[in-house]
């Protein structure tokens, strides 16, 4: 079932059967009378430096999986590894579940850890200015005072395409783009290791999801920072993963090396995804694979494999049993019962 | 011309970033009725709680013959028809209504006061402070039956005028101060019960729903009744005012509590807790700041329902008792269809009381909307 990485693999998150569910309250009482499994058994691992991209459809769970990690949810089972030096005395590095973390080691750790959220709008607060929100971080963490601190944001500000007078500033004085840069500053004030970006560039318009996108890789190479990149968009993710897990419905169905995954997929949901993928050549005639059938509802999902009920490829073993999410060829992770036979079409 | 390019250039260099405050504020200025209300508020808290004392010209004890004396009006022109430039003022004369018995005051034109400006009368001290005697006004007191009450007298004769500027004092402070409380109880418990949801939530609504189903009047009887009598009435007032606020601070509550339920899924929010921002931080920082341009409304929109409270009690005779005298103390005083019949001068009150909670409706609205700045225009 748990799909073990390579032990020579520099593993920085190992996250394993994460599950995250809402429960569903209803009456005077607030009983509880089911639950929507948000995220349901997910297993995946990211590299140091790396970029994992985390794709998916609206409300497949990526966005909560990314929030379960940092414990803005408190996650209902799982295990989340993280390699950290900051608990150990000499510094020497050790893994460390973050989800059974208490609350004096969470704080430490969110040191190691940032987040960029979606809408640039509301991730900045608009009753503090530039100067205020960035150096956030480095006040919760006590870092640095006054003048220390002033250099830390003009550095920060440079560092991300703005200019040190910015800082005087409110949000509101900003366009998307540049409140997005903001944001990015204020997740690399402390020197984290790793970043979780939740759809950072999907409320920009095209052309400043470009320089934005560049940005988190220029970044990344400078801070040697590893990235869960949470994105809906193909090509976005394409350009800027090392690896791709691909979500349904609260589940993990296929992760592999990206241009492998691109190229060769081999989950019928992946397929379909790929097919999908507008391409700049007029000559293409686009075959599109159309699903039938709308998401499977993550409060009553249907037995067996998730994606059956529109999976062109569906048995009957798929509406009755579970698959196992395993290690196919190496470095290429998929839940499907039929994986080895069928014959899928990539980009 | 090379200069004025020049000088063109730096000025757009000083770019001035506007904080949230001043934005609101610029807002504001725009809205000439707000800012009128404002003016008002200020003069008044101006004149009734630092100068009331100096615009007096009588403390508000100080008892005189003339008990239910009428107005005695300002003049310039005297009965001759002569104009002087020092105003003045007419005697006072007893007359004797023959079927009633009743004694009455009709001013005589020909004992004539001129009015003196920065007289030295009774000492007292400015803002609690500076021992003075100076008073804005007052006759030449020489001539014992010199007198100046130019909003009439009451049953006691005392000067009418003195004691509205000085039951303004109570009325004004007890809506501040009462609004204050409330705010202050409102905010934390609404925050509270907004931020930790659950059983918290539970009992914090519960409570503000009991207290919200509580006849008011009843309550208030209830509370007042168990102020002890022999307590100073410094301490009465103090007493009242948590009372007031007391039974008043569940609706800012709940309305605090749903702001916070919808800004605590904000991604700021979120930001900062994944930065391991402390719950304190969270709740004072971020979402009540977020929450303040609303509180700041409602809490002005709110303080003339404090004021009318107060002045209701004290009319019923629950609130404040002489000899701490409130503007409701000085209606209670008038409130008997005697005194709208024979000294009507004694409903000089009412129009303070509503220029009072007019001003504070004209700021609350431009405060509304001026309070979010990034909307409308």
């Amino acid at each position: 079932m748990v799909a073990e990485p390579s032990p020579q693999d520099n593993i920085l998150l190992d996250v394993r059967g994460l599950k995250k569910y809402f429960p569903i309250q209803r009456g005077l009482l607030r009983r509880t009378v089911g639950y929507v499994k948000a995220v349901d058994d997910v297993t995946f691992f990211v590299r140091e430096g790396e970029t994992l991209g985390l794709v998916g459809e609206s409300g497949c769970g990526k966005t909560t999986a990314g929030r379960t990690i940092i414990r803005l949810y408190e996650p209902t089972a799982g295990s989340a590894l993280f390699k950290t030096r900051l608990l150990s005395p000499d510094g020497s590095p050790q893994m460390v579940d973050l989800l059974k973390a208490d609350k004096q080691q969470l704080k430490l750790l969110r040191q190691e850890i940032a987040m960029i959220f979606q809408d640039p709008i509301n991730s900045l607060n608009p009753r503090m200015s530039v100067s205020d929100i960035i150096a956030e971080p480095l006040v919760i963490h006590g870092r640095g005072k006054g003048p220390e601190v002033e250099e830390i944001i003009v550095n920060l500000l440079e560092r991300v395409g703005l200019r040190p007078e910015h800082m005087r500033r409110y949000p509101h004085e900003f366009s998307g783009g540049q409140r997005q840069r903001i944001g990015i500053a204020r997740a690399l004030a402390l020197n984290p290791r790793l970043v979780i970006c939740d759809e950072p560039v999907s409320a920009l318009d095209v052309s400043i999801q470009a320089q934005t996108l560049n940005l988190l890789q220029d970044l990344q190479a400078d801070f040697n920072l590893s990235y869960i990149f949470v994105a809906h968009d193909l090509s976005v993710v394409q350009h800027v993963s090392d690896r791709v897990a691909v979500m349904y419905v609260g589940k993990i169905v296929e992760m592999a090396d990206a241009e492998e995954l691109y190229i060769n997929p081999l989950h019928p949901y992946t397929e379909a995804l790929m097919s999908a993928v507008p391409k700049p050549d007029p000559l293409y005639k686009s075959e599109r694979i159309v699903m039938q059938g709308d998401v499977a509802d993550p409060s009553n999902p249907p037995p067996g494999c998730y994606f059956h009920p529109r999976c062109r490829y569906a048995v009957d073993i798929c509406s009755k049993q579970t698959p196992e999410f395993r290690e196919l060829r190496p470095d290429h992770f998929v839940a499907c019962h039929r994986a080895e036979e069928l014959q899928l079409r990539g980009v | 011309m090379a200069q004025a390019t020049t000088k063109g250039a730096s000025e757009t260099k000083k770019q001035v970033s506007q904080s949230y405050w001043s934005l609101v504020w610029w807002k504001f200025k725009k809205n000439k009725t707000a800012v009128v209300g404002g003016i008002i508020l200020i003069v008044f808290y101006l004149c009734f709680v630092g100068l009331a004392e100096f615009l007096a010209p009588y403390s508000l004890e100080r008892r005189s013959n003339y008990t239910e004396a009428p107005p005695q009006i300002i003049r310039f022109i005297d009965a001759q028809g002569k104009f002087h430039l020092r105003p003045f003022v007419y005697g006072l004369e007893k007359h004797i209504d023959q079927e009633t018995r009743k004694r009455t005051f009709k001013e005589d034109p020909s004992r004539v006061y001129p009015i003196y400006f920065f007289v030295r009368r009774e000492p007292y001290k400015l803002f609690g402070l500076f021992p003075t005697d100076i008073h804005l006004f007052g006759v030449d007191e020489s001539d014992p039956a010199a007198s100046i009450f130019i909003m009439g007298t009451d049953s006691n004769g005392r000067d009418y005028f003195s004691r509205i500027l000085y039951g303004g004092r109570l009325s004004l402070m007890i809506g501040l101060l009462g609004q204050f409380l409330t705010l202050l109880l409102g905010c934390v418990l609404g925050v509270i019960s907004g931020y930790y949801g659950g059983a918290t939530d539970m009992f914090v609504q519960r409570t503000t729903e009991f207290l919200n189903a509580f006849p008011d009047i009843p309550l208030f009887m209830a509370l007042a009744a168990a102020i002890p009598k022999h307590w100073s009435p410094v301490t009465v007032y103090f007493m009242l005012t948590i009372i007031l606020a007391f039974v008043r601070w569940g609706g800012l509550a709940r309305q605090v509590r749903g702001l916070i339920l919808s800004l605590r899924e904000r991604e700021y929010v979120l930001a900062a807790r994944s930065a391991g921002a402390s719950d304190a931080r969270l709740m004072f920082r971020h979402l009540l700041p977020g929450t303040m341009s609303h509180v700041i409304v409602i809490a002005t929109l709110s303080i003339p329902g404090m004021i009318l409270s107060e002045t209701a009690l004290s009319w019923l005779g629950l609130g404040l008792r002489p000899p701490l005298t409130s503007w409701g103390v000085l209606l209670q005083e008038a409130g008997t269809v005697y005194a709208i019949r024979y000294a009507p001068w004694l409903l000089w009150t009412i129009p303070f009381l509503l220029i009072t909670i007019l001003a504070y409706n004209m700021l609350g609205d431009g405060l509304r909307d001026a309070m979010d700045p990034y909307g409308g225009r």
